[in-house]
């Protein structure tokens, strides 16, 4: 590519590239045109149609545009770590357009002004779509319910209480109840505080060898088994956000299978790590859930394969270095993952765990079927896109990232997949003049 | 060898398979955890003379980093670093900068700064001592003094020391392990030890709250009825008890647990009639062990602690020795190229 600039009816064609096309199982040789935000003209059409400049994708898949359920983009409040400008960059880097952001800011997003600032700033800064999701309870405190529909009024898409879960089943009934009224949707990490208690790792062999204070299975699966008990006697649209056990899953086909309205998340570096990356204390990989057995992981793949689980999420949590350098105990969980979740999926994709097509709708379609929206390369739809060549590769480090956070999972080793192109309503949010 | 055995084996020894750091016994094989044996064997003489002290550790300084209280495990590391002639800097961290907000990393700046040549530590977290391992300036040894519930290998390797002294070896060897082994960082280190020595048999003998997940794979038997598992028994290894076990629900009363777990002439009667009985200390008599049984005849915890200085001697001259053979090597080679 040459120039395409973000003038207003500038139109764009990507030629030569693999199209990721809806209905479609495999990848499509055709040619794509984009015009004021828009996708005009697919396959024939489009080659035929005239554009002030051309993009040649040789090479590369040209797919929707990335979608995240849960990412931490720091602000407001936590600047250290990252914020608004610095994620979303990264994210278009990963090829996202649409990231929701977490409640668990600094204040809290609990108030239409929080989630006001937070749509301004990416207004002004974000080269993608950021939707924040709200705090359900004031604070996260898990006690006091927040003004739900006055957050969904102000642009919040769904809610959740961040990581620190709501302690209390009365509460958590009521918050479900409340937000059913209104037709909001829920999103929950499952943890049973009690039994997680001052954990930090999964409790198998590695915690136990280690001497790690352990976060049991159980302390996720009672929390799914009372969120989908819940959720069934208050009709509650809800999400389940990082599930890290095999029995959770088979609890969420169980539940669907009576006909409970559940949907499913997991982090992408859950279905590619287990317990044994701390086997050295690597405090990159002290995380939330924490990285449970192989055979838990083997068992979220397939639940990707099988649609048990809807979508992938990075689970974004970028980090100051002083957070991670410290004892694995002490030092505070989360990946910065948002530039290689693509990259990871596609390691995947090269062992032969998941087909390009799953993955790609785990991270496009899926997510965007659960904020009741839809991803889809067609004429018409916004042009939210990403042109990434699979077999390309770069190596994150210290230098190469953009998120404020550097513990990225595979720093220092080279990964395939580089994104050449993110479109967001067909203005570029990162192209190769983007470094 | 597993992805952890393998990671301890790179950070904790030279290219050549020297001893550059102590932090745990995953990943160091029989031949060194005996050479570390035969090593301490030979210092055993020097704490017998009227001058105590060899110059293998002259013009070093050694800075005892102690981030958890300890009076034995500091003060035999104390005198074994003075035994060996080197200058000693004690530091209870516990009290001091963490508490003034200062974080692990920058305290370690600041003592490096210092140029210390060894850092023996305790922490209370698990890993600690891989963190500090991880991030000082290369030629500085560090010797974990406990570490969490992890590891404690310079305890264990006394363990074995007392062990051969009275046993003649590991071969065949019954061994149990009683108490609470989940927050044991000895119990780990010397489950470890025991299997890379050969010893036939290592039993835990606990009730399931005070024991980890699945303990077996940390090469263990596991026996909850006291009377069954002291049958046989070369060897018995009594565990620390602390008071706060019965605040987190994990034990009804000390009463119930000395009754149940406690050490007593009747039981140890089951064991072999030469079984040694062993305790890391501080004991807690009437709460783990019967002081007719502490103090009796087949009681080696004295033994232990006179072993400890020994160990520490070996483990100090030996890693000592290890990053000084790899800075002449790297010297060596630097002038070479």
């Amino acid at each position: 590519m040459t120039e395409f600039n973000n003038t207003p009816g500038q139109s764009l064609k990507i030629i030569n590239g693999r199209l990721v096309l809806p209905g479609s199982d495999g990848l499509t040789d055709a040619s794509l045109v984009v015009a004021d935000g828009v996708i005009t003209a697919i396959g024939k059409a489009a080659e035929h149609a005239n554009a002030a400049t051309t993009f040649d994708a040789a090479g590369a898949v040209v797919a929707p545009g990335l979608v995240d359920l849960c990412c931490n983009l720091r602000e407001p409040g936590n600047g250290q770590k990252g914020n608004i400008a610095s994620e979303t960059r990264a994210a278009a880097r990963g090829g996202f357009t649409t990231v929701c952001a977490s409640p668990q800011t600094s204040p809290v997003n609990d108030s239409g002004a929080v989630t006001h600032l937070i749509r301004d700033v990416a207004q002004a800064r974000s080269p993608i779509r950021v939707l924040p999701v709200g705090a359900i309870t004031r604070g996260l405190e898990g006690e006091l319910l927040s003004d739900m529909a006055g957050l969904a009024a102000a642009g919040c898409v769904a809610f959740g209480n961040g990581s620190r879960g709501v302690r209390n089943a009365r509460i958590l009934r009521r918050c479900m109840a409340y937000a059913q009224t209104f037709g909001l949707t829920v999103m929950f990490s499952p943890e049973n505080q009690a039994l997680a208690a001052d954990g930090y790792a999964h409790d198998g062999l590695v915690a136990s060898r280690l001497g790690l204070l352990g976060i049991p299975e159980v302390a996720e699966t009672a929390a799914v088994m009372e969120m989908l008990l819940l959720a069934e006697e208050t009709g509650v649209r809800l999400h389940l956000s990082q599930l890290s056990c095999a029995r959770s899953v088979e609890m969420v086909a169980a539940a669907r299978a009576r006909g409970i309205t559940v949907t499913a998340d997991v982090a992408m570096h859950q279905l590619l790590f287990t317990e044994d990356a701390l086997a050295g204390f690597d405090s990159r990989f002290h995380v939330r859930p924490p990285l449970r057995s192989e055979s838990d992981r083997q068992a979220l793949v397939a639940a990707v394969r099988d649609g048990v689980i809807d979508a992938i999420v990075s689970q974004h949590q970028p980090h100051d270095s002083a957070a991670k350098q410290a004892p694995l105990g002490a030092t505070e969980p989360g990946l910065s993952t948002i530039e290689s979740t693509l990259s990871m999926g596609l390691l995947l994709v090269d062992r032969g765990e998941l087909t390009l097509t799953t993955l790609l709708a785990a991270l496009t379609s899926g997510p965007a079927a659960i904020l009741g929206e839809t991803a889809t390369l067609s004429e018409g739809a916004a042009a939210d896109l990403c042109v990434f060549d699979p077999q390309a590769t770069w190596t994150p480090d210290q230098h190469s990232l953009i998120s404020a956070g550097r513990h990225a999972p595979s720093a220092g080793q080279a990964l395939p997949g580089v994104v050449r192109l993110t479109l967001c309503n067909g203005k570029v949010a990162w192209g190769a003049e983007s470094r | 060898m597993t992805v952890n055995q393998a990671s301890n084996r790179s950070l904790q020894l030279t290219a050549d398979g020297q001893l550059r750091h102590f932090l745990t016994l995953d990943g160091l094989d029989r031949a060194l955890l005996t050479d570390i044996l035969d090593t301490a064997d030979s210092f055993i003489e020097v704490g017998e003379r009227s001058i105590k002290k060899v110059p293998l550790l002259r013009g070093r300084t050694v800075v005892n980093l102690f981030f958890e209280s300890s009076t034995r495990t500091r003060s035999t590391f104390e005198l074994a670093a003075k035994r060996l002639s080197a200058d000693v800097l004690n530091l209870d961290i516990n009290t001091s900068a963490t508490s003034k907000g200062e974080s692990l990393s920058d305290t370690l700046l600041n003592l490096e700064a210092m140029a210390s040549d060894m850092f023996v530590v305790r922490h209370s977290q698990s890993g600690a001592p891989h963190f500090i391992a991880e991030s000082v300036t290369p030629g500085v040894a560090i010797i974990n003094a406990g570490d969490g519930r992890h590891a404690h290998p310079t305890q264990a390797m006394l363990d074995m020391l007392t062990i051969r002294q009275h046993k003649g070896g590991f071969e065949g060897l019954k061994v149990a392990i009683v108490g609470d082994v989940l927050h044991s960082r000895v119990a780990r280190s010397q489950i470890r030890a025991l299997n890379e020595l050969g010893a036939a048999e290592v039993r835990v003998i606990a009730p399931g709250t005070l024991l980890p997940r699945d303990v077996e794979s940390l090469g263990c038997t596991v026996e909850y009825d006291m009377h069954k598992g002291m049958k046989d028994l070369d060897v018995v290894i009594m565990l620390r008890l602390q008071k706060e076990r019965m605040e987190g629900a994990l034990l009804p009363s000390e009463r119930e647990f000395y009754r149940l777990y406690g050490l007593n002439q009747d039981k140890l009667a089951l064991a072999h009639p030469e079984c040694i009985v062993m305790h890391p200390g501080p004991i807690n008599r009437g709460v783990e062990i019967e002081s007719a049984v502490a103090d009796g005849p087949q009681s080696v915890i004295l033994d232990q602690v006179t072993n400890g200085i020994a160990i520490r001697m070996a483990v100090m001259s030996m890693a000592m020795g290890g990053q000084v053979s790899e800075r002449n090597q790297q010297q060596a080679g630097s002038k070479q190229a």
